[in-house]
């Protein structure tokens, strides 16, 4: 049986200092440790993007982490992206733009698109096409998905 | 999945000295989004995963007077997103911004992709063509490998139960010299190659005064074709590369799979080596 | 031409109002399946079959029940015999002999990724760690994976109890055709003879999957009163409910299914995989268990869509009248009979009229996953064949390919070769609007040194369905109203449901907050699928909602003490009919229910028969390189006939999600097998799915014929939309290399082949 480790980190602006598994998955460790559920699990293998959270200002699949490796870290979820009671403006074209069905993968990509628009305010189409292909969704043709970001970039 | 342990190596002995305490049952993690993924589907049974990107060494990122100097845990976005390197080495743009998605770059690196020693890695034949050197850390002190020589079979390379691949160097371009990978893919991103061609010319005019043509996924192991020895000393020209194109399938032993078939690689070997020979050139000119 | 008729005559239908459910969702909130934790939860693991055909000779699970965390060890010894009774989910049936042993292998597994045991443990890894310790033996089969080989003499036979039927009459011996059965109209061979041209090909298809994001999953508790709990993520609750209390031997009312959020199913997600397992866990070690699939099962050991073999035979006249047309479809089930052949056969033919026809559809099960409904199931495969084989009759004959369809179009009162005569339909409206469409044109450009491009045309029928729901709506006393619905919405149905009641009362949409409730909630109301939902639940929502004003009437009269006939309601106001003053809006009404009698509940069960079909028509432009064979799709627009689009932007979505879906089935998507009929591509680094770097913008074209079977003329839209997109890219890929593809999917091997075969 090999022991927990202790993790110190920053979550979604707030300190947090727990126990976890050593082999455990950080998106493992996000759901079932922490509670924050709004990180998905599709593929559990780096191709879907489902898991995607911004670490130290990159944004990772985090079913290919470990909990134990945020230690030190600044991790941002789904779960820190609005204020409270203001959405983040990404979410807002998103609702406004249809660009969700099932909602599955919405988390990941709105972690995505936040981080190429913080990087790159004004992506071209294919730019933005390019970024998000490591978020697999299957119920739009991401058409409304593209728009949703441009439409984000253009009323920054 | 096994339980194992994970160490966060904080120099370069502390890993090795991890790692040879394990021995076998133990590896190196650097992006994670090979190994993790291979513990877990059973590939291999780990007792520890050795953490080495808070080690300095494995984080170097040196452009020198002669030489490049590239951590092992360097992440490819370090690589594209450095202006500097882009411009001297953009054919380690060419496979660093096509590993995985934005979310694998954000971790993944070269070092790891020589690692996992895959015969489809974008990542090995854009060194090969640039003459890279590995340096290996061991428990007997440290070792170089021209990475041409790194990888043995699928999945299997020179790193022995204790070892760490360090760093890898290569030369600074020189005036005239101009590299490019491209690979074939059925999507435009997330997928594997089903070929993957890198090449590197020495221009002196039109004349190549030497090459290097290295081949992805068609073979057990990453090749260094002798498809650009043959070039040396010829002009660039659309004949010259064909028949580089046709030595370069000559020196290819690939297999049909889920993702293609012999014939279907080695036709790509010679699209891809006469296309990059093409842009390689090119840039060989712009770099002068 | 697009008929837009709704323009003006609604308040509500055919806004584009922020969903519901949208905020939970964009803000990680809504719980999904795997997201519900209990106390004392256990987590389970399925140990599987590494092989497609193999009898298991023993199973030892003791060093897996001794392992320290373990709370209990299943396999099929744990499950009671199962019934031997077919029962209707809506979209598609199931046998409970052949559900039970598909969630677990009895003495043979039939398919790689069968589950042989399973384990509840106190954590992931624990379980999946003691579930490697269960050591099975096995005698490996000889597998058969394709239809064609299943079909012939001295086959592997998969279901050693199977009884086959041809034409009605039952197989002697054993043998892997579940089922041959025949639609017969006119006289073809007559109408052959009457043909100038005929044309007819074989087509072969492979299996792909729905390829959902969520992997499936589900939790479950077994209380000490025999009580069973379940959720699950799933696209019909009562469907699940009837599948689990199957597979248990229990009464449909002791079994509660609670639909969490669902993250995707087109189809996929009607049939019941871990429920079943988890309950039984759950019962054996007294605690909740939850199990997750990983992605490997999702394509492994869940429903795809079938491979299959085809045959269509087309005669035409001259002047482009078709004269005969004969299908022969072959469809593999999977393990258990079931494949959507009898879809397929329904929908083939039935974009056209055409005098004299048969069908002849085969049902065959092989060592593969029991298919599962996708989006139009058979449809797709069916439209293929067929719009690939008329796009070559109208190269022969030289006529527009839109032209030569608007021509031989099915109308309303034209007989479906499957026997249904079409009510209102909206073919031909559908293919003008692509004929008049921006994209159709627009003359393709010319394509970039060393590429070819090309454009293609196809139309797909899809006949969508009725069925069950109940929705009620309780009036609150500030005027909003709580809707609540049986049909677990996947993509934005609470929305499109709740729009329809509010056209109804007269009230802003946001007004009414619609809830999907739970098998104890609501009453029977069938899958989220067939393209049912909108239709049909929207349906109940409209009857639910006019049975709340029938009783505000009332109301109304009761406070201005005159007869109920006495009082009006138009644009969302009670009034009296003799007195002006007398006028309360629905706002001010809710606020006086207490004194007039108490909470007012409207509620609605229906089960519509008036599903109108639906029409699509698309137009793909492709790039090709052909020294690599890779094909990209530069401009898709699809066009469709919707009835009424009651929430635009959500229709549009569907439209463009399916035709997503279709040219990754086009392109790229199969199920890979090896000689041991092993699937060796599950995984979406291998099942190439396309991402937004693939893709162009997909432009839509909404045609509005509304439905005369439904109050505001809705027809389905999820599933048509499907069904043209791997012809319509086949003949855009004709017409780049002038080569015809016949086998799915046209990848860049396929190109290159074909190309070098060409040279």
């Amino acid at each position: 049986m090999v022991e927990k480790v202790r993790v110190r980190a920053t979550l979604n602006g707030e300190p947090v200092d727990f126990l976890v598994a050593p082999y455990t998955s950080l998106l493992d460790t996000l759901r079932d440790e922490l509670g924050l559920t709004g990180t998905k699990e599709g593929c559990n293998d780096g191709n879907c993007g489902a898991c995607t959270v911004n670490m130290d200002g990159r944004i990772v699949d985090s079913c290919c982490v470990l909990g134990a490796e945020i230690d030190g870290s600044t991790v941002e979820t789904i779960e820190g992206m609005a204020e409270p009671g203001k959405l983040h403006l990404l979410q807002q074209t998103f609702l406004e733009e249809a660009a969700l069905q099932c909602g599955i993968c919405t988390p990941g990509f709105l972690v995505s698109a936040k981080a190429l628009l913080e990087k790159e305010p004004h992506p071209s189409e294919t730019r933005i096409r390019f970024w998000l292909s490591g978020n697999l969704c299957r119920c739009t043709g991401y058409d409304k998905i593209v728009k949703a970001v441009q439409k984000a970039a253009e009323s920054a | 999945m096994h339980p194992f342990e994970y160490v966060r190596a904080k120099s370069v002995d502390e890993a090795v000295a991890a790692l040879a305490k394990h021995g076998e049952r133990a590896r190196p993690l650097a992006g994670g989004t090979d190994v993790l993924v291979m513990a877990r589907a059973g590939r291999w049974e780990l007792d520890a995963l050795v953490d080495i990107k808070h080690i300095p060494e494995t984080n170097i990122v040196e452009l020198g007077a002669s030489e490049f100097r590239l951590g092992a845990a360097v992440p490819c976005y370090r690589i594209y997103e450095d202006d500097e390197i882009s411009a001297k080495f953009p054919c380690l743009v060419d496979t660093a911004s096509i590993i995985g998605g934005i979310q694998i770059q954000s971790r993944a690196g070269l070092g790891g992709n020589l690692c996992n020693a895959s015969p489809s890695a974008d990542g090995i034949g854009p060194l090969i063509v640039h003459h890279a050197t590995c340096v290996i850390a061991g428990p007997n002190g440290t070792r170089e490998v021209a990475v041409e020589d790194f990888c043995t079979g699928p999945g299997r390379s020179v790193i022995g139960n204790g070892e760490l691949l360090v760093e890898m160097k290569m030369p600074i371009p020189r005036k005239g010299f101009g590299a490019a990978y491209e690979r074939f893919t059925p999507r435009n991103e997330m997928d594997i190659a089903i070929a993957g061609v890198a090449s590197s010319v020495q221009l002196n005019g039109n004349i190549i005064e030497s090459a290097r043509i290295a081949l992805a996924s068609v073979g057990p192991t990453p090749i260094l074709s002798s498809a650009g020895d043959q070039l040396a000393g010829k002009e660039a020209t659309a004949e010259n590369f064909s028949a580089a194109a046709q030595a370069a399938i000559a020196d290819t032993s690939p297999i049909s799979d889920m993702r293609g078939t012999v014939e279907q690689r080695k036709h790509l070997v010679g699209v891809l080596t006469r296309r990059t020979l093409e842009r390689a050139v090119e840039r060989a000119r712009e770099n002068n | 031409m697009v008929t837009d008729t709704t323009k003006g005559k609604y308040n509500v239908i055919g806004t584009r109002p922020i969903r519901h459910d949208g905020y939970d969702k964009v803000t990680g909130r809504a719980i999904y399946g795997a997201d519900i934790t209990l106390p004392g939860l256990l987590q389970g693991a399925i140990l599987r079959s590494p092989h497609a055909h193999a009898r298991i000779k023993s199973i030892d699970t003791s060093a897996a029940a001794a392992m320290p965390g373990v709370h209990a060890v299943i396999t099929h010894t744990d499950f009671p015999a199962a019934e031997d009774t077919l029962v209707d989910l809506g979209e598609g049936a199931v046998n409970f002999r052949y559900a039970s042993n598909n969630v677990m292998a009895g003495d043979k597994v039939l398919y790689r990724g069968h589950p042989v045991a399973a384990v509840a443990a106190v954590d992931k890894n624990t379980a999946l760690e003691a579930a490697s310790l269960i050591k099975v033996e096995y005698e490996v089969l000889k597998p058969v994976t394709k239809v064609m080989d299943a079909m012939k003499p001295g086959a592997p036979i998969v279901l050693e109890d199977l009884e086959g039927q041809d034409l009605g009459e039952k197989i002697d011996g054993q043998t892997n055709q579940a089922n041959h059965f025949r639609h017969e109209f006119g006289d073809v061979d007559k109408g052959f003879a009457q043909a100038d041209l005929v044309i007819e090909h074989e087509y072969d298809t492979a299996m792909v999957h729905q390829g959902y994001i969520e992997p499936h999953n589900a939790t479950a508790t077994w209380d000490e009163d025999d009580r069973i709990t379940v959720w699950t993520s799933t696209q019909g609750a009562f469907a699940a409910r009837r599948q689990i209390a199957g597979v248990l031997r229990v009464p449909d009312s002791q079994v509660k299914v609670i639909p969490l959020e669902i993250g995707g199913g087109f189809g996929g997600k009607i049939p019941t995989y871990l429920e079943p397992v988890a309950a039984i866990l759950a019962r054996k070690s007294g605690r909740p268990v939850k199990l997750l699939m990983e992605r490997t099962s999702v394509f492994e050991s869940t429903g795809p869509t079938p491979g299959s073999w085809m045959h269509v035979k087309v005669g035409v006249k001259n002047d482009g009248t078709i004269t005969a047309a004969t299908a022969d479809l072959r469809f593999d089930a999977g393990a258990y009979p079931g494949s959507p052949v009898g879809a397929a056969a329904m929908c083939v033919f039935s974009a056209y009229d055409i005098p004299n026809t048969r069908i002849d559809g085969y049902d065959i099960v092989v060592n593969k996953p029991k298919t599962a409904a996708y989006r139009a199931p058979g449809a797709t495969h069916a439209a293929f064949a067929m719009e690939t084989v008329v796009d070559e009759i109208c190269e022969k004959i030289g006529m527009d390919p839109l032209e030569f369809r608007i021509q031989n179009a099915a109308k309303e009162g034209t007989r479906r070769a499957d026997g249904p005569i079409h009510p209102k339909i909206g073919a031909i409206e559908t293919h003008q609007a692509a004929m008049q469409s921006d994209h159709w044109k627009t003359p393709l450009e010319n394509a970039p040194d060393g590429k070819l491009r090309g454009r293609g045309v196809a139309t797909g029928y899809w006949f969508n369905i009725g069925l069950k729901s109940v929705v009620t709506i309780a009036v609150n006393e500030d005027g909003t109203v709580a809707l609540t619905e049986g049909s677990t919405d996947i993509g934005g149905s609470r929305a499109s449901i709740a729009m329809m009641a509010a056209e109804v009362l007269g009230i802003p949409v946001e007004d009414v907050r619609p809830h999907v409730a739970d098998t104890e909630g609501i009453g029977y109301t069938d899958v989220t699928g067939g393209s049912r939902t909108t239709y049909a639940t929207g349906y109940a929502a409209h009857d639910a909602a006019q049975d709340v004003v029938t009783q505000l009437l009332e109301r109304a009269a009761k406070l201005w003490d005159v007869e109920p006939d006495e009082v009006e309601f138009s644009n969302g106001s009670y009034q009296s009919k003799s007195d002006p003053e007398l006028r309360l809006s629905h706002k001010e009404l809710s606020s006086k229910l207490g004194s007039t009698g108490g909470p007012v509940v409207g509620t609605a069960s229906v089960d519509p028969e008036g599903a109108g079909g639906a029409y699509s028509t698309q137009i793909a432009d492709v790039e090709i390189d052909p020294e690599t064979g890779k094909t990209d799709v530069i401009r898709f627009t699809v066009v469709q006939d919707v009835g009424t689009a009651i929430h635009p932007a959500y229709v549009e979505g569907q439209m463009q999600g399916a035709a997503a879906q279709g040219i990754g089935w086009a392109l790229n998507e199969e199920y890979f097998f090896n000689d041991d009929g092993q699937m060796v591509n599950s995984s979406f680094l291998d099942y190439r799915m396309p991402t937004s770097y693939d893709l162009p913008e997909i432009e839509t074209i909404i045609v509005e014929v509304p439905n005369p079977g439904h109050p505001f003329g809705v027809r389905g839209v999820g599933e048509v939309p499907i069904v043209p997109p791997v012809a319509a890219i086949a003949n855009a890929i004709h017409d780049a290399l002038g080569i015809r593809f016949r086998e799915t999917p046209i990848n860049p091997g396929r190109i290159r082949a074909a190309l070098e075969a060409k040279e």
